[in-house]
């Protein structure tokens, strides 16, 4: 899927870009971006560093696990497939909290640490879990409360009463929660996308996409 | 009300953390600077290992929106989108939004500036880019950290959000401001 998709937007780029005659931009934009993405990859070191510092420091001290243990009950029926007291459950109520609080930076070095911690449950480490699903869908449907950017926005073009956005906004975002875990719990039954349990050599049970 | 608290709480969030985390380690006797290190040693190689994604994510969506292609797509549903009483201005905030986060921004941008902040156009605008995320990216960059290759339904699942979350900040906007 990925793989079309991407392909697809590349292509398609410069097919349209060479019928526009805007051949020239279009390359110039693909050699930028490259840049802009290790610059922006770069800036994010420090600040990956200073937060999975923090999370460890959290970790080893037992907080998240205190943590992790208040919000176990809604966090067991998201993530039924996912031990209660695993470090992945920690790294996703951060970075889950942090996005709330529109705290983005503090948010993806969580957000790439409970993958990692998902991706040690996966049996097949090429294929996403329906927990990595699930709380990829909560975090591509954006559960910020303040839209602090667009605050910022709304109020340098001259608006009396900028922050009048944030009760719809929340409406609209919840909206938007929900149906994204609906819609990961629904889909993940649907047989196109089961992985059969298949049992392997030796009584190991190996995973497959059908 | 609720909303200068949600300010107040999202400037201290940051100090409380750090401090919080921090005193917390001290009190259960851990040797809270080690810990530390490790956890950042860790961060240093995950901003590395998230590099090819950025690239090639950025890169697709930079060519395809600096050719046009974008707008090409935009004009070809319109009409669709249309049909469920969404404004034709705001159109374009439907399908950047899940591509680009600059670039749904600047539609934004451009809408606010154009139709005023205060205008109906305006504000839905502002809504939806706070209704949803930037669904691929967030996936290509979170999966490819990890070297997932196989989505299964991943993307399904953030698109149908996206356009649910995007549809529906149109009518909650016109029903707070229109």
């Amino acid at each position: 899927m990925i793989n079309a998709i991407w392909a697809a937007l590349i292509i398609i780029g410069f097919i349209v870009g060479a019928i526009t005659g805007n051949l020239d931009n279009v390359t110039a934009s693909a050699i930028q971006n490259a840049k802009g993405a290790v610059e922006l990859a770069i800036g994010l070191i420090g600040v990956m560093a200073l937060w999975l510092g923090i999370m460890k420091i959290a970790e080893d001290s037992g907080l998240i696990r205190g943590v992790s243990k208040l919000l176990k009950p809604i966090m067991i029926l998201l993530f039924p497939d996912v031990p209660a007291d695993h470090p992945a459950m920690g790294a996703m109520i951060m970075n889950i909290s942090a996005n709330i609080l529109g705290l983005g930076n503090a948010a993806t070095p969580f957000g790439l640490k409970a993958m990692e911690e998902l991706q040690k449950l996966n049996r097949r480490k090429d294929t996403a879990t329906d927990a990595m699903v699930t709380f990829l869908a909560i975090n591509t449907s954006s559960v910020t409360l303040i839209p602090a950017s667009t605050i910022a926005i709304l109020s340098s073009a001259g608006a009396t009463n900028p922050t009048e956005i944030v009760g719809p906004t929340i409406v609209a975002t919840t909206i938007s929660t929900i149906t994204a875990i609906i819609a990961a719990k629904t889909l993940q039954r649907l047989p196109k996308y089961q992985i059969k349990k298949v049992k392997g050599k030796g009584g190991k049970v190996e995973c497959s996409l059908k | 009300m609720f909303i200068e608290i949600m300010e107040i709480l999202s400037k201290l969030a940051i100090p409380f953390m750090i401090v919080g985390i921090i005193l917390y380690g001290i009190i259960r006797n851990i040797k809270v600077y080690e810990s530390f290190m490790e956890g950042a040693k860790d961060g240093i190689t995950t901003a590395i290992r998230i590099i090819p994604s950025f690239v090639a994510m950025l890169v697709a969506i930079g060519v395809f929106r600096e050719s046009g292609a974008m707008d090409m797509l935009i004009k070809l549903f319109s009409p669709l989108i249309e049909l469920f009483k969404i404004p034709g201005e705001v159109v374009p905030m439907i399908f950047m939004r899940p591509l680009s986060g600059s670039g749904a921004q600047g539609i934004m941008s451009e809408l606010i500036k154009n139709h005023g902040p205060e205008s109906l156009i305006g504000r839905t605008a502002a809504v939806m880019m706070g209704s949803s995320e930037t669904t691929f990216y967030i996936l290509a960059v979170y999966f490819g950290s990890v070297s997932i290759k196989k989505y299964r339904h991943a993307l399904s699942a953030g698109l149908i959000a996206d356009l649910v979350g995007l549809v529906s900040a149109v009518y909650v906007a016109r029903i707070f401001f229109g």
